[in-house]
């Protein structure tokens, strides 16, 4: 499921507006299309006499609607992303009464194990094909498909399905496809005259069965989204650019791009967010194995808290895993927001 | 590229998400080889989606010799639905089915609630500490699920809900997407409405449900699918919380038939994919404008 990461609840000036983008508007209904043009309402304040009375009832009213959301967000994340940070110092195995301080001694096993160094590596190549790879491929389809030549319509429908399969049966599917023996891989490699190799039961392929398979399934929703972004771009613009004489690869690099710029951000934010997190592909097609040569983190932190029971790696390896996409973040967020177009 | 031409001409009519209006009205014309071309790669792009899910059906539905044999065998000899049959019964799938409807329903019911109560609070009551509240909720999904694993565990744990449908629900409730979804949609409704309502008596509440939650409808409808499909294709919770047969839901039966069936029986195991997809891909197809309406509205906003 995609993430909306952008905290404004303002469009910014730097989202693309709709061919009709007209600035505060007033909508006299609700358009099924969308919410644009209504960005700059604002609630209305009336002056009455009772104000303050009906200000602190608001205020209550206000509390009351929003505390069921708000005390479930807390509860189920900022709390347990804060408590965890805790047991990372920790040693525990779900059994003993309490957990057992014992400092940065889960992190220093973790740095010094080259297991883990691999997987970090493993979570870095996975999370970077897969990230690069969809958008720049989906970026790429979903050009073609704003050309509107005949059949677009339902390559759309076909590129968005395997977003709608649940990641199990994704994972079933290609480890089938990858079955050396009578996998549709077997007939790929056998066109050039090659064996196909043992997928995901040998360390040199196993971490890229389980990211080809991921981002086959990512690139649709990539795809589509990029496609619905260009169909949203302002024509005026590409009206007078045409005008100008700009067009093909031109066009693209100048104008396109830039005006995606917004969206390439929000989905190279969310793609690094789900990929760091991707289990159920893995789960189903390798196990992380064989030895970790496609355990990521995600898988990492699973294996040790569910099935070795070593709370205290765990933790410190969820930590890992949240200070990097912190530090991620951070990094898009500062280096996009220079290249975020604001026309 | 000169495949990624868009021209003035092509613009037309672009608004409506299809598209097929008033394009070819003036202008250029696209000449016939660039339009050849780029029809073949439509082709070659369906080609990459539709090839494996075509295997994965078709294998689902083919003998086992059509399935273990070289060269491929792309056109089942025979449709059968014995894959079918095997997969059902290597792992009972019939309750399965019944905890993935009882989690998907209840859990999107609470969660869509959550989110209409707190939409309906930032848009149309006044307080001040909103933007604050606002960003604590949005940034939450900035949180990756690996990090609350852990502690979540712990909690339903204490709280004795493993093995529970509670257990498997409630972490899932908060929303943050889809309440981003319907804020931005009720913001596009006219105020004045609901200010004559104010004038005539109607309270917060009543003003909510008459007015509000009937003109939102359409957004409802589109986030109550996204929530809908992400619940019903939950893994990695379901898998933690849950340790007894009785209480697992389909994906995690999904993982059962693969450790039982293997490379032996990849007829049964498609057919298990088929089954456990199929409820939400009749949906999808159902209800595609709107799903990808919403989640390109999440992303475009």
């Amino acid at each position: 499921m995609t993430l909306a990461v952008r905290p404004h609840p303002h469009p910014g000036p730097g989202a693309p507006r709709g061919a009709d983008g007209e600035e505060g508007s007033v909508d006299t209904s609700p358009s099924p299309s969308g919410t644009r043009g209504a960005g700059t309402r604002i609630v209305p304040r009336s002056p009455s006499p009772q104000r303050r009375r009906r200000r602190r009832r608001d205020a209550l009213l206000f509390g009351a609607l929003i505390a069921p959301n708000l005390i479930a967000i807390i509860v189920f994340s900022y709390y347990p992303a804060i408590y965890n940070i805790g047991l990372s110092f920790m040693e525990w195995d779900f059994v003993a009464p309490s957990p057992e301080f014992v400092g940065l001694e889960n992190y220093q096993d973790l740095f010094t194990d080259p297991s883990f160094l691999q997987i970090l590596m493993n979570t870095l190549i996975f999370t970077g094909v897969s990230v690069i790879g969809s958008l720049v491929g989906g970026l790429v389809l979903g050009s073609l498909l704003a050309t509107k030549v005949p059949l677009t319509g339902f390559a759309q429908t076909m590129a968005f399905a395997p977003h709608m399969l649940p990641g199990a049966a994704v994972g079933l599917l290609w480890l089938f496809i990858f079955d050396p023996n009578y996998g549709l891989s077997r007939w790929a490699f056998s066109l050039f005259g090659a064996d196909s190799p043992s997928w995901t039961t040998t360390s040199d392929w196993s971490l890229w069965a389980i990211t080809l398979a991921y981002t086959w399934q990512r690139l649709g929703f990539v795809t589509v989204i990029c496609y619905t972004a260009i169909l949203d771009l302002p024509k005026d613009l590409y009206e007078a650019a045409a005008l100008d004489g700009a067009h093909g690869w031109k066009l693209f690099r100048h104008m396109t791009l830039p005006l995606l710029s917004p969206i390439t951000f929000f989905l190279s934010i969310t793609g690094v967010i789900s990929a760091a997190q991707a289990f159920d592909i893995i789960s189903i097609m390798t196990s992380g194995g064989p030895g970790v040569s496609s355990s990521t983190l995600s898988w990492m932190v699973y294996e040790e808290a569910f099935k070795n029971f070593d709370i205290g790696t765990a933790s410190a390896g969820a930590t890992v895993l949240l200070v990097i996409l912190l530090v991620i973040t951070w990094v898009q967020v500062r280096y996009g927001d220079k290249k975020v177009n604001y026309s | 590229m000169s495949t990624l031409n868009i021209d003035a001409e092509s613009i037309d009519g672009m608004t409506d998400g299809r598209g097929r209006t008033s394009r070819r009205s003036r202008g250029p014309r696209r000449p016939l080889w660039l339009t050849a071309l780029l029809i073949a790669g439509v082709v070659a792009t369906i080609a990459v989606f539709l090839v494996p899910i075509y295997w994965l059906f078709s294998s689902s539905l083919k003998p086992s010799g059509d399935i273990y044999s070289w060269p491929l065998q792309w056109i089942p000899t025979q449709l059968t639905l014995d894959n079918f049959v095997s997969a059902w019964n290597s792992a009972p799938f019939d309750r399965f089915f019944l905890n993935s409807i009882v989690t998907t329903a209840v859990g999107t019911l609470l969660e869509l609630t959550l989110a209409i109560l707190c939409a309906y609070a930032f848009v149309f009551v006044d307080f001040r500490f909103k933007k604050i509240a606002f960003g604590l909720i949005i940034a939450s999904m900035m949180l990756p699920g690996h990090v609350t694993l852990i502690v979540n565990y712990i909690t339903i744990a204490n709280l004795g809900w493993l093995n529970s449908y509670q257990g498997i629900i409630l972490p899932g409730i908060a929303s943050a997407f889809a309440m981003f979804l319907l804020y931005q949609y009720m913001r596009t409704i006219d105020k004045d409405i609901l200010q004559a309502a104010e004038i005539d008596g109607a309270g917060h509440i009543r003003r909510m449900l008459t007015i509000v939650v009937p003109l939102s409808t359409p957004m409802i409808l589109t986030a109550t699918l996204i929530v809908m499909v992400g619940k019903w294709n939950e893994y990695v919770w379901p898998l933690i919380v849950t340790s007894t047969a009785d209480m697992r839901t389909l994906p995690i039966g999904l993982l059962f038939l693969r450790s039982q069936e293997g490379y032996s029986n990849w007829g049964a195991i498609m057919a298990g994919a088929v089954f456990v997809s199929l409820p939400m891909l009749i949906l999808f197809f159902l209800a595609q404008k709107r799903i990808i309406g919403g989640l390109a509205a999440g992303a475009l906003k």
